[in-house]
């Protein structure tokens, strides 16, 4: 923990001395080139989201876009250090240069977006804030939790959420505010709280992988908030953000296309002009989206993103999130 | 030939020891203001460019999120600035609190590690060498997951006594509901303090005169306790309590202390007690033994030669470095964080992220934690003025 606060201040004092690259125009795609990798910030551990396996090695959905920016800008999806950063580090760690995206389970807020130098890329999972309990309680809703002690984790929209549910329904609770996740469910799991809330996709991701038996507990169909996760660059460097948009309106693509790691090499055949294009087989698409002065999206790095990471992704996003997959889809052919 | 020999100091000389010195101190503080200056100007420079909001208007802002404990009454809708408070309350709270039972637990320990008794000493020394050399940090995990995991769930609570329960949400117990007789009360005990204090001043002095005793502590003791006491027993006994009782979820009404809390202020009391333990016992040995050699021939008992001979001499030698264990005492409070405990740091975190402005919210903590440091560094050094030998 101790630890973790002077990541923080360490992070404040890099601002102080100007050691970061600040965001002027266009020096992050000069950064990543020159260091060989993109430096990008992922969850400490979030099982489907970013956890490293036996082998060290990162997986999951989050993990997926870096390595889909690896794969766009170096053709080889593995040119990625990954960075570990908890909601209360990862901001600083984005404004002061330590990381060039955050890939990070982030909420796109409009006080994030304006007062923090930071820009969001599209929302790539669309999650909403929920509550578990232990099935013995026989709670059936959300709006039966007044009085009810809360586990959660500071530095998230979640704390703010779930003080607003609260006093919107003019309910009482008390929060338990645990920075570490281990502590923060194993405080829930021996009972220290009735409630545990955070976004559902984790609430469920911890139900199977902590509990030592999942099935006595549930996680309520109440959903307090809307929580688009969106990856994150720095305000003020276009070129960056222009690559990292495009990158994950190409991964949605290739989802609704179903283009896969398995199929690309078929795909390339394929008479769809859409596709075709996106994957570089008649050049024009592809080329002006990435139109930057260096050109970073080729042909052959272009159809390295299918090859190498959207199996992953297309294999993750949920079903009941396909229309907005869709709206966004809509709004990249515009 | 005057003219030959110039007056000293009036030609600009490089060897002067004084002109160097305050030549270099002018260059040193020059030096230290340009760099502090240069870090303020650069941060807000490189905090506008990247469009990062500056400055501590967020304070006035509503802070929309909730603390867990409070001292004093707070809600989400309060500002950023009331959440600070609370956290500051918080972590003085807990921090004097441990202060107090460290010194107590402290001195216990560093006396009985000098007992003739041999379980004694040695039951001492366990718990000297045990709890000075485990990192506090596992040592509030190991509290916090003890209070947490071996108590039942509420429903289940264990009653101690009647409205006296403990269960995983910490330990719940009835208070007294306020009466008008219960303010005439600590008016009462206010009198009682003052009048110990006078009957102890009157007594040495007595004794300095005359050599007769009084037993002033004991007269102390039943006017302090024995004032308020005759207070409530002439106004009718007027104590009704809040019970605590069972009501959805939790607990709801009595007086409450948490786990967090809990496993916070035994930790810290524990660690540091055992810190303090080494200092009283190094400040006893340093005082000669021939002191207490001496105090024996004239026939005063152990516990008087103790608290009349040795421990007004060892406390000159104890209280420096007692000060620096209080200040430890107080800045390890903020390891609150790992285990939820809604001190300073925690609260500032929570406003850092949520306004984003990390280098005004470091800063406050740095602020905050430097200011009490500084007091209780005065308090401590005006004490041990107080205590220092009078040489005549």
């Amino acid at each position: 923990m101790t630890i973790r606060r002077r990541v923080g201040a360490l992070a404040a004092v890099c601002i102080a001395l100007g050691v970061g690259t600040a965001a002027q125009a266009g020096p992050t795609l000069d950064k990543v080139k020159q260091a060989g990798q993109i430096s990008c910030g992922v969850p400490t551990g979030i099982a489907g989201f970013a956890a490293p396996d036996s082998q060290g090695r990162w997986a999951g959905f989050d993990v997926d876009v870096c390595r889909a920016l690896s794969a766009a800008i170096f053709g080889n999806a593995d040119k990625v250090k990954y960075v570990p950063l908890t909601a209360q580090q990862r901001f600083t760690a984005l404004q002061s240069g330590e990381v060039d995206v955050l890939s990070n389970n982030t909420t796109d807020t409009l006080q994030r977006d304006t007062a923090l130098g930071l820009n969001f890329a599209p929302v790539v999972f669309y999650d909403g804030q929920g509550f578990m309990v232990p099935k013995k309680l026989g709670v059936k809703g959300a709006k039966e939790l007044n009085g009810a002690t809360i586990c959660v984790a500071p530095g998230t929209t979640t704390e703010l959420n779930l003080a607003d549910y609260f006093r919107g329904n003019k309910m009482d609770f008390k929060p338990v505010v645990i920075e570490k996740v281990d502590e923060l469910y194993a405080a829930f799991f021996s009972g220290r709280c009735d409630v545990i809330t955070g976004d559902a996709s984790g609430l469920a991701a911890q139900r199977l992988g902590r509990a030592s038996n999942p099935d006595d507990y549930t996680v309520l169909p109440d959903r307090i908030s809307k929580e688009p996760l969106a990856p994150v660059v720095r305000h003020g460097d276009d070129e960056w953000n222009d690559i990292v948009r495009w990158v994950v309106y190409a991964l949605i693509e290739a989802e609704e296309k179903g283009v896969t790691q398995k199929n690309v090499d078929d795909m390339l055949k394929s008479e769809e002009p859409n596709i075709k294009r996106m994957l570089g087989v008649t050049p024009a698409w592809v080329r002006r989206s990435g139109s930057t002065r260096n050109g970073p999206i080729t042909r052959s790095s272009s159809s390295a993103i299918m090859a190498r990471s959207s199996t992953a992704l297309s294999a993750r996003i949920p079903s009941s999130n396909s229309s907005a997959a869709s709206t966004i889809c809509g709004r990249t052919a515009a | 030939m005057a003219t030959l020999a110039p007056r000293p100091g009036r030609v600009l000389r490089w060897n002067d020891p004084r002109i160097r010195s305050v030549v270099w101190q002018i260059l040193f503080v020059g030096i230290v203001v340009a760099l502090v200056a240069f870090l303020v100007h650069n941060t807000l420079v490189n905090l506008r460019r990247q469009n990062i909001a500056s400055g501590f208007g967020f304070l006035d802002r509503e802070a929309a999120f909730g603390i867990g404990e409070s001292l004093i009454a707070y809600s989400p809708a309060d500002t950023y600035a009331r959440a600070f408070l609370v956290g500051l309350l918080n972590t003085l709270y807990v921090s004097a609190l441990g202060i107090v039972l460290a010194t107590v637990l402290g001195t216990v320990m560093g006396i009985a590690r000098l007992s003739s008794n041999w379980l004694i000493r040695k039951l001492a020394q366990i718990y000297v060498e045990t709890f000075r050399n485990i990192p506090l940090l596992l040592q509030l995990f190991f509290w916090w997951a003890m209070l947490r995991i071996s108590a039942p769930a509420p429903r289940q609570a264990w009653e101690l006594l009647p409205g006296v329960l403990v269960s995983n949400r910490g330990f719940v117990f009835p208070v007294p509901i306020a009466d008008p007789a219960h303010r005439w009360m600590l008016l009462a005990l206010a009198f009682g303090v003052i009048g110990a204090i006078g009957v102890s001043r009157w007594a040495k002095r007595r004794q300095a005169l005359t050599g007769a005793q009084f037993p002033s502590g004991w007269v102390g003791l039943a006017l302090i306790v024995g004032l308020p006491l005759l207070v409530f027993l002439a106004a009718g006994m007027p104590l009704e309590l809040n019970w605590p009782e069972l009501k959805g979820f939790n607990f709801v009404g009595g007086g409450a202390v948490s786990p967090e809390f809990a496993a916070l202020l035994i930790g810290l009391t524990v660690y540091t007690g055992s810190f303090i333990a080494e200092i009283v016992r190094a400040g006893i040995l340093a005082v000669s033994w021939g002191q207490s050699e001496a105090a024996s021939a004239l026939g005063l008992r152990p516990g008087q030669r103790m608290r009349l001979i040795v421990l007004p001499q060892a406390l000159r030698v104890i209280v420096p470095p007692m000060t620096s264990e209080y200040l430890s005492l107080t800045k390890n409070s903020s390891l609150a964080v790992a285990i939820g405990y809604p001190d300073l740091v925690s609260v500032a975190n929570t406003t850092m992220n949520q306004t984003g402005q990390a280098v005004e919210g470091i800063a406050m903590i740095m602020a905050v934690y430097l200011a009490i440091s500084l007091l209780i560094s005065l308090f401590m050094n005006l004490y041990n003025r107080a205590v220092a030998l009078v040489e005549r």
